[in-house]
């Protein structure tokens, strides 16, 4: 099951998530992105079915583009994801995407923000958030250990507890995790944690 | 489990002396994890017109959208705000809308109607109104709110004793329901003034 979770630190916010590709037994591959870069200062992790992640994490990135040249504008971090809860409102009651996502922001005027958006379509702007069965520890370890106005220093260590605990407690755990921040110098993949690396391609001598 | 109780919530509205106050939980959970605990189910329509939404979040969401678009067009073609007996029958039209495929929303809605008579009614989630002359209930934790209010009840309270009654009956109806608590938010509203305030109960 996919752990995404994300929390808000001095003037950045981070999202992490887990990177295996899994139909029932088999792993597909182990460096699956899951977090998606809408913009230059939006990330969106999102965690579920795997068709309905890929695809709806692209229509929402291909839309906020769209709005952008339109408008000349970039939307904002709130106005984002309330487009998001739309689409997955409307979709709701005809074809539901199966999607959780944790979508954050850096806006020039407000700052760092991080919203939690279910797959049936409930939003919360909140300080930190986590999805899947990796959350029951995540969230713990958030809880414990969080503070507002963290450095990135300190997130990271928050994020690396958040990982180990996942690591350590969870029967199928994820063995490799993407952590990607946003801050006012844009969004961008912060680092790779991994336990197991793909097979290497093997090359001609 | 229910769809009702899949996020958690309990409301109450209570009528006083030319003035009514409406109060909420704060908790939004999905079953058993808690996510937030600073979740707004009371929302201002206008200055002397709240309605609280129970039941599931996401549907909350959509019909306080849909409500607050309706109010404008009609604050835009009427040049005033509309009246809380407009408006819970706007909100029934709303849900029976969706008879065959329901909002799974309880709507709890409280106002100062004409000469700042207070008006509070309830609705089941296909807009069946329920209008009461003292108190009405909704959400996860209704059963321990009807008693609690039954017992603390009085007509005609003014606007601290009313605050003080619908806070206790509040705060011990959720320590009785696992999916609503985290503290308290009461609006008391007069002809005069909105007062909110936060309570700080149980945090489990």
């Amino acid at each position: 099951m996919e752990s995404v979770f994300g929390l808000v630190g001095k003037d950045f916010a981070i999202v992490v998530a887990d990177t295996s590709a899994v139909h029932s037994i088999l792993v597909h591959k182990t460096n699956e992105d899951k977090i998606m870069v809408l913009d230059s200062h939006k990330l969106m992790g999102a965690s579920g079915e795997t068709g309905d992640r890929a695809q709806f994490t692209e229509y929402i990135q291909k839309n906020v583009a769209l709005y952008q040249f339109r408008n000349g504008i970039p939307l904002t971090t709130a106005a984002a994801a309330n487009f998001t809860r739309g689409e997955l409102a409307t979709a709701l009651r005809k074809n539901p995407y199966m999607v959780n996502i944790i979508l954050a922001g850096y806006d020039k005027e407000t700052g760092p923000s991080l919203y939690y958006i279910d797959y049936i379509a409930s939003l919360h702007k909140l300080d930190k958030a986590a999805f899947g069965y990796g959350s029951y520890f995540a969230l713990s370890m958030m809880d414990r250990h969080y503070r507002r106005n963290m450095t990135v220093d300190e997130a990271i260590e928050l994020v690396d507890k958040c990982i180990m605990e996942i690591r350590t407690r969870l029967v199928i755990a994820p063995p490799n995790f993407v952590i990607k921040i946003v801050d006012k110098d844009g969004a961008r993949e912060f680092a790779w944690r991994e336990s197991i690396k793909d097979a290497p391609v093997p090359t001609l001598a | 489990m229910s769809i009702f109780e899949y996020n958690g919530s309990a409301l109450v509205a209570m009528v006083g002396k030319n003035c009514f106050a409406i109060a909420s939980d704060r908790r939004l959970g999905v079953q058993l994890q808690t996510i937030a605990t600073d979740f707004q189910k009371i929302y201002k329509i206008h200055d002397k017109l709240f309605i609280g939404l129970a039941g599931l979040a996401t549907d909350a969401q959509t019909l306080y959208q849909r409500l607050v678009f309706r109010h404008k067009l009609y604050q835009l073609r009427e040049e005033r705000d509309m009246k809380p007996e407009t408006f819970a029958s706007l909100v029934s039209a709303l849900l029976y809308e969706k008879r065959f495929g329901p909002y799974f929303c309880q709507p709890v809605i409280a106002g100062l109607g004409d000469e700042d008579k207070p008006f509070i009614c309830t609705m089941d989630s296909i807009g069946a109104k329920e209008l009461a002359k003292d108190f009405v209930v909704a959400g996860t934790a209704s059963e321990s709110l009807y008693g609690a209010c039954e017992s603390m009840f009085k007509p005609d309270m003014e606007a601290e004793e009313l605050f003080e009654t619908i806070s206790q009956a509040l705060l011990s109806s959720v320590d009785r329901d696992c999916l609503s608590g985290w503290g308290g938010h009461v609006y008391l509203v007069t002809p005069t003034e909105v007062t909110e305030r936060i309570l700080k109960g149980r945090m489990d």
